[in-house]
């Protein structure tokens, strides 16, 4: 099995778990931008994270042989203070050239606030500006109905958003097909108790079909599993799915999504799929 | 994958569930109080689930979540509770 971890905050996690993935068959880790746990006090909190997304991270996986890409951005949980928000979308321009770094992200919204919305179309807004990808994140729980459809709202407002070069994570049941039909990618977030499970994931890939969907982890310092795409794929082989259907799932979408981002390399002589010779 | 080959695989799983369900119900039921929105929410989302009809998922996600259209004033707490605080 190969595959490709879209969504997995590693600054949180222990260096046994990119050893773990890498033995369960991951590929290259992306890892967006995101809230510690707590409020960063100053610009300068922000700025010292993304050099840890940009310098370290990319350095810890590299010891096995994992490629680490990274998304850039204030989180939607810190936007409620807007002078913050200026500083720290002023210096994220200066990033965005370095070598691992995709896009936007993760973007949105949280508890659907004025702020947040502000702060969002300020992200959409210096994304469009500078030719970026965008992943965005939606609310949890109560507020992600609410949240997907702001966040459309916000998309569709800036004309030099294009659908195919953004994806919006953390979909469920009744935000799925409010994206996919809007024409984004789609993400599917594998995390225990508020969002989703394999099962529920498998359905969701049975009833929309897998053209512009992703399935991640979202690890990060919350209960949450690394593995828990490589275990959605042996469910999924439990359910009757082909291996060519769940590489194509879990290796070929992420890779054809990001691979829109000349910046996203993976060494495809390292990793053949066994059983594509099998089934061609 | 026909109805018998499903139920072999989930129907241990769901059974186990709905009894953690039942059993939080009772735990509930034990304790001193009133319901809560969450509670409420829960109990209309059980009669979603015994209606005839598919797209349960989906119908119980619309039930637990806020129904507006409008971005709140400010954001208050960050974390969400599982159902709309106003149902
Ligand atoms: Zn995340």
């Amino acid at each position: 099995m190969r595959y490709i971890e879209p969504h997995a905050h590693m600054v949180s996690r222990v260096t046994d778990d990119y050893a773990t993935m890498a033995a369960a068959g991951c590929r290259a880790i992306c890892e967006p931008a995101f809230w510690a746990g707590f409020d960063r006090s100053s610009v300068d909190g922000f700025f010292d994270y993304f050099c840890q997304l940009t310098e370290h991270e990319p350095r810890r996986a590299a010891q096995f042989g994992l490629p680490h890409f990274c998304w850039l951005c204030l989180n939607p949980k810190e936007a409620e203070n807007l002078t913050l928000a200026e500083e720290v979308l002023a210096i994220i321009p200066s990033f965005l050239d370095r070598p691992n770094v995709l896009g936007i992200g993760e973007i949105g919204l949280n508890k659907n606030s004025r702020h947040e919305v502000a702060v969002l179309e300020k992200h959409i807004d210096l994304a469009v500006r500078h030719r970026q990808m965008i992943l965005i994140h939606t609310p949890h729980l109560e507020d992600k109905w609410k949240g997907t459809r702001l966040i459309l709202d916000c998309l569709k407002q800036n004309p030099g958003v294009d659908p195919s070069r953004v994806i919006i994570d953390h979909v469920e049941e009744h935000t799925v097909d409010l994206v996919l039909d809007a024409g984004f990618w789609a993400g599917i977030t594998l995390y225990p108790t508020s969002k989703c499970s394999p099962a529920r994931a498998i359905d969701m890939i049975e009833i929309y079909g897998t053209q512009r969907l992703w399935l991640n982890c979202a690890c990060d310092w919350g209960q949450s599993d690394p593995l828990a795409v490589p275990k959605t794929a042996l469910e999924m082989k439990r359910r009757g799915h082909s291996e060519t259907a769940i590489d194509r799932l879990i290796y070929q979408n992420p890779r054809r999504f990001l691979g829109q981002n000349p910046k996203f390399r993976i060494d495809e002589t390292a990793c053949e799929n066994p059983s594509d010779a099998a089934e061609k | 994958m026909d109805r018998t080959r499903l139920t072999d695989i989930y129907f241990p799983e769901a059974r186990s569930r709905l009894i953690d369900l039942a059993a939080f119900l009772d735990r509930i039921d034990r304790a001193e109080g009133q319901d809560d929105f969450r509670l409420k929410s829960l109990r209309a989302a059980l009669a979603e689930l015994a209606a005839p009809g598919s797209d349960k998922a989906r119908k119980i996600l619309l039930l637990l979540s806020d129904p507006t259209a409008e971005p709140v004033a400010e954001a208050g707490a960050k974390s969400a509770a599982g159902a709309w605080s106003r149902f």
